[in-house]
């Protein structure tokens, strides 16, 4: 081979990077930041820092979306609930699977480029299926927190292990689910084991060595404040779990986090005070972890009413006022909107049925009203939603999400003893149902015959207006539904529900435009991005990811 | 929908928990009586901590198993399902625990009694004398079908035994509309072209129902064409004017309807 032969193959190995090149190409955080400037792209779990889940594309409208078909399914291959939300870097699908494998996928077609499979200690406890809701990414390369606490970055191209470091002892169930946030060059996850008696934390890792770079606790200890919302040392197992992907201001520079339950889950009286920082959203420090503030949804929670639903941010006009804003639909039974500068309360009104508060404060404090033993508490143990994203569209400037109607549980309360790394529940409950032998409603469905019926619950998207924090509209579906939400340039709202129906909604009306049945329970939010000059939708059913564009 | 959905008579009848009214275990009371009442109510407090996340209040949340009505994927005897205790299954979606002999005891036990921690007995007939009156007096047949005979218009008790519990079936005979399971509540439909359907629901979703009509029809209407659709919250059947003894009877009989299991 002669000098100019090799110069030649080197100039078109060179231009072969540029050519076919997108998939070798960097995600910075300049990239990230920016992600709602390059709507083909899905950079992060809710699409952005904000976590609006809106996206400006526009292709398809609500004129053309009868037009969607189906482009390609991808199979997984285990069995559960298969919660994950897909990651789209330039043509690249980034999709994890149950336990902890990492898929990379061609968004076009389907097809799998490599597959990474971690088996997670068989020490590894989670109470409510083996879940991973997802990976993030950073320059060329992807992190995936894991069942046994692990937080694994890999090589974004060939799926390579580079590192894998411990989040948590795994011998004290503490699990991750979320999919990770990255913020600068930090990769931060929040600990799962609300159910074991876990101390909860948000720590962040050095994305390029793994190396713990903060961590701070969701119960205080003792000197901080806080501290005193505990008794004795109920706070060393109180719970406070972080399981699900926070949001991130990067003008503030500050970080949000849902904060779960308290344990004992169901015996309050056992772990008594305010039990700080359970159920509340925590505002911290991006650089250094440290709490600027917190709000508390649900004082000394004997329901279960975790706060990890995601922190939706909004720059918005409130009331007259240009206000940062953010919005919250809560497994309690409340929406509220809260200063995101300050973690002041500005409105909070139920948006279901709620009876174990008669109403908030003008701090946003519920008016505790208990039910008596053996009585109904609405809403009930899985909430008035739960930890499904929802969406913020700034052109309708509605909020909408997920909402479990007519749903109720009567609670038991029992002393129960804390085991380092067993489940630590304080009692149980039943879900309300007309007759004794009725079949209730679960975590998930695991039955096409749904006969337990909406006399038991039924699902309601409710497009909720911060301005009022009531409901302009909402949409009911007969069985109950764990399926976040999508909005669009072109005001179309995409999302499923547990019956395996996939949904376009006119964001602004309220009404149904178009619908498949893909067959399985939709049990995470649909995405969308673009690629070569095709807009695709993607959504989860059962066992399938479904991708639609138009009709060619 | 939306109209739809005012046209139905909403309402609780009773919102009950199966505390508050035990169900008694069929293997209790067909004479299994190794388990102590001690070892049954140790075995509800380990169930809530342990089991109840997963298999539910009622042990029926895990597709394919009831733990309340003795139904298991393959566990059949208690030594089996103590070591699907110790050692999980299910390729791991149901973890190892790792309980003392006194635990594990007190989970089959609980498991055993049907998951009543208090027993109270219910009154099981001649199952010889229950047959006739089931195909007599009773009239039950009228609606019910079992092992091939009869309509198929009320729901088939060919295995009614081995999932409900004595404490259900006595309850379904002396108080049906207490005791129907919300699916099974009659329907009047009509649809766009004027037809009138009674039936019986077989499932439902958003925009569909399925049932079987009165003429045994299987029949899946999109609700978008119907201009009527009522569920009544009353059973079509009527408390049973059969004395006690009789009902004791039939509950007999009923126990013995075991399926093809």
């Amino acid at each position: 081979m002669n000098k100019s032969k090799i110069k030649l193959l080197y100039i078109c190995f060179i231009a072969g990077l540029f050519v076919s090149g997108q998939v070798g190409a960097q995600v910075p955080y300049d990239r990230i930041v920016n992600a709602t400037e390059e709507p083909e792209n899905w950079l992060t779990y809710n699409g952005d820092y904000m976590s609006q889940r809106y996206s400006r594309l526009d292709q398809i409208t609500p004129d053309n979306v009868t037009n969607l078909e189906l482009k390609w399914i991808l199979q997984n291959q285990v069995f559960g609930a298969w919660q994950s939300n897909p990651i789209i870097v330039d043509g690249v699908m980034y999709v994890t699977e149950r336990p902890n494998s990492v898929m990379a996928v061609d968004a076009s077609t389907g097809r799998v480029f490599w597959k990474f499979r971690h088996t997670p200690s068989e020490n590894a406890r989670v109470c409510c299926g083996a879940n991973n809701r997802g990976v993030a990414v950073l320059d060329d390369r992807v992190f995936m927190g894991t069942l046994d606490a692990r937080l694994i970055a890999l090589d974004r191209i060939n799926g390579q292990p580079l590192w894998n470091a411990e989040v948590a002892d795994v011998n004290l169930a503490y699990s991750v689910t979320m999919a990770p946030l990255v913020v600068k060059d930090k990769i931060i996850v929040g600990v799962g084991g609300g159910e074991y008696g876990i101390r909860g934390y948000v720590a962040a890792f050095d994305a390029e060595t793994g190396e713990q770079a903060w961590k701070t606790y969701t119960i205080p200890g003792p000197g901080e404040p806080g501290h005193d919302s505990w008794e004795g040392d109920d706070w060393e197992h109180g719970g406070a779990s972080v399981w699900i992907t926070g949001s991130f201001d990067p003008e503030l520079n500050l970080t949000y986090w849902g904060v779960g339950n308290p344990g004992p889950d169901w015996n309050a009286g056992q772990r008594p005070g305010d039990n700080l920082f359970s159920d509340s959203v925590i505002a911290l420090d991006a650089d250094t972890g440290e709490l600027e503030w917190y709000f508390q949804f649900t004082p000394n929670d004997g329901y279960d009413y975790d706060s990890v639903q995601v922190p939706v941010l909004a720059d918005m006009v409130w009331r007259g006022e240009p206000k940062k804003v953010m919005m919250w639909a809560n497994r309690n039974g409340y929406f509220y909107v809260l200063d995101r500068v300050t973690g002041l309360f500005l409105e909070g009104k139920p948006f279901v049925t709620v009876n174990w508060s008669s109403g908030l404060d003008e701090n946003g404090r519920p008016i505790p009203t208990p039910q008596p033993e053996g009585m109904p508490t609405y809403p009930g143990n899985q909430g008035g939603t739960n930890w499904y994203p929802p969406s913020y569209s700034p052109r309708t400037g509605l909020f909408y999400f997920s909402a479990w109607e007519n749903y109720a549980t009567i609670y038991r309360a029992e002393e129960s003893e804390y085991v380092p790394g067993q489940a630590f529940l304080g009692g149980g409950f039943s879900v309300l149902a007309p007759s004794p032998d009725a079949p209730t409603i679960g975590i998930g469905r695991t039955n096409p015959i749904n006969n337990w019926t909406d006399e038991v619950g039924y699902a309601s998207l409710k497009a909720m207006d911060p301005q009022t924090g009531e409901a302009v509209w909402s949409y009911n579906q007969y069985d109950v539904s764990d399926s976040g939400m999508l909005t669009t340039a072109t005001d179309l709202l995409f999302t499923g529900g547990r019956e395996g129906y996939f949904h376009a909604i006119d964001a602004r009306s309220g009404d149904l435009i178009w619908n498949v049945n893909l067959g399985g329970q939709i049990v995470m939010a649909p995405v969308t991005y673009m690629v070569d000059g095709i807009q695709y939708v993607s959504v989860i059913s059962g066992n399938g990811l479904s991708t639609f564009a138009l009709r060619d | 929908m939306k109209s739809l959905k005012e046209i139905r008579f909403f309402g609780w009848m009773v919102g009950i928990v199966w505390l508050l009214f035990p169900l008694h275990g069929v293997s209790q009371e067909m004479g299994d009586h190794q388990y102590t009442t001690e070892a049954i109510q140790a075995g509800l407090r380990v169930y809530s901590r342990e089991c109840a996340l997963c298999h539910g209040p009622r042990g029926d949340l895990v597709s394919g198993i009831n733990l309340r009505l003795g139904q298991f994927r393959n566990a059949q005897s208690d030594d089996d399902i103590r070591t699907v205790v110790l050692d999980g299954a299910a390729e791991g979606q149901m973890p190892a625990f790792n309980f003392n002999a006194e635990e594990l005891n007190g989970v089959i036990a609980y498991i055993r009694a049907g998951f009543d921690p208090e027993g109270v007995a219910i009154r099981i007939g001649d199952p010889i004398r229950g047959q006739a009156l089931f195909e007599g007096k009773g009239e039950c047949v009228n609606c019910h079908r079992v092992n091939g005979i009869g309509p198929r218009t009320a729901p088939d008790l060919s295995e009614i035994g081995a999932i409900r519990s004595p404490a259900s079936l006595q309850r379904n005979l002396l108080d049906p509309g207490a005791a129907i399971l919300p699916i099974n509540r009659p329907v009047r439909i009509v649809t766009r072209n004027e037809e009138t359907i009674i039936g019986r629901r077989l499932n439902e979703d958003t925009y569909t129902v399925q049932l079987i009509d009165s003429q045994e029809r299987l029949r899946s209407l999109k609700k978008s064409d119907l201009v009527n659709y009522e569920i009544s919250m009353q059973p079509s059947k009527t408390p049973t004017t059969l004395n006690s003894d009789e009902v004791a009877d039939v509950v007999g009989y009923l126990l013995t309807l075991r399926g093809l299991r």
